[in-house]
């Protein structure tokens, strides 16, 4: 059974609202700029914390290129996508943040570089 | 509204490039507060009005909160800030910085030499992404409960105190 949502009802009426009207690809460079500066932050930090930080800038700016796309096209889609990478950015702070709690009860500190060997 | 846009993106740059050159966690933290505010009116000037309004409310409400709770638990003294200066070397942060640029500039270049057209200047009302929500993606949401079902064991697991352990000292 397909499954159509009302495209037209609720758009034709706000058909006069101001909304952007840029260039879609400015609206990737944007995001393209979030994520490496994301990058950049996870690689060159050594404390966990700004670690993490770094990755929800990257997961950030990957949801944000979703809703440009969603823009261009008219589609909710690019928004269901930013809703998921949410619960996945939420789930993943959460694992994350107690990691860095248990770090830093075993040793101590922040440094990513304490914890670089494996006991297996 | 296309000048919204571009100077919201503006100001998200300028506060993600504070975000990862503080020192101390909690300016680190509220610069990436700007961020996302920032990020939530560009979502807005775009037609996302739902998206903006959760990225005020999830991101910038709950994630940053979490944060915040975390350094509060851990206690960080002022030691840790001359530490993370020590850290903050040229020599160590200007090699992984360059490659990120050299990417960066690949994927403007890229972008630039196509063209995409322009952003439909159309509201994507949060009706809409509510009935795709559980209508096509209804097995997307079933997943994400389950994903956020094992962060919650996964974060409890790891957060519990180990009597024992804590009686040896560590």
């Amino acid at each position: 059974m397909p499954i159509t949502w009302d495209a037209g009802y609720h758009t034709a009426k706000r058909k006069g609202d101001k909304v952007a009207n840029f260039p879609f690809e400015h609206g990737l460079i944007v995001a393209g700029i979030l994520f490496v500066l994301g990058l950049i932050g996870v690689l060159t930090r050594r404390n966990v914390i700004f670690m993490l930080l770094g990755v929800e800038v990257m997961l950030n700016a990957a949801g944000l290129a979703f809703v440009v796309a969603g823009a261009r096209w008219m589609q909710p889609d690019g928004q269901v996508m930013f809703l998921f990478m949410l619960t996945v950015a939420a789930a993943e702070v959460a694992v994350g943040l107690a990691l860095v709690l248990l770090m830093y009860r075993h040793w101590k500190s922040l440094d990513i570089d304490v914890a670089s060997v494996m006991r297996g | 509204m296309e000048l919204v846009f571009y100077i919201a993106a503006a100001i998200a740059i300028l506060a993600t490039m504070m975000v990862i050159t503080r020192v101390h966690v909690v300016h680190a933290l509220l610069y990436f507060v700007v961020s996302l505010l920032a990020i939530a009116v560009a979502l807005y000037a775009m037609g996302a009005p739902f998206i903006a309004a959760l990225e005020v409310i999830v991101y910038a409400g709950a994630i940053l909160v979490l944060f915040i709770f975390v350094i509060m638990l851990l206690g960080l003294g002022p030691r840790t800030t001359t530490e993370e200066r020590q850290w903050l070397d040229f020599r160590v942060w200007i090699g992984p910085a360059l490659l990120g640029v050299v990417l960066l500039v690949e994927v403007v270049v890229l972008l630039l030499r196509s063209s995409g057209g322009l952003t439909n200047g159309v509201v994507v009302e949060p009706r809409q992404v509510g009935v795709a929500l559980y209508g096509p993606y209804v097995i997307g949401v079933e997943l994400a409960s389950l994903v956020l079902l094992a962060g919650l064991v996964g974060a409890y697991h790891l957060g519990r105190r180990i009597p024992h352990r804590e009686a040896e000292g560590g």
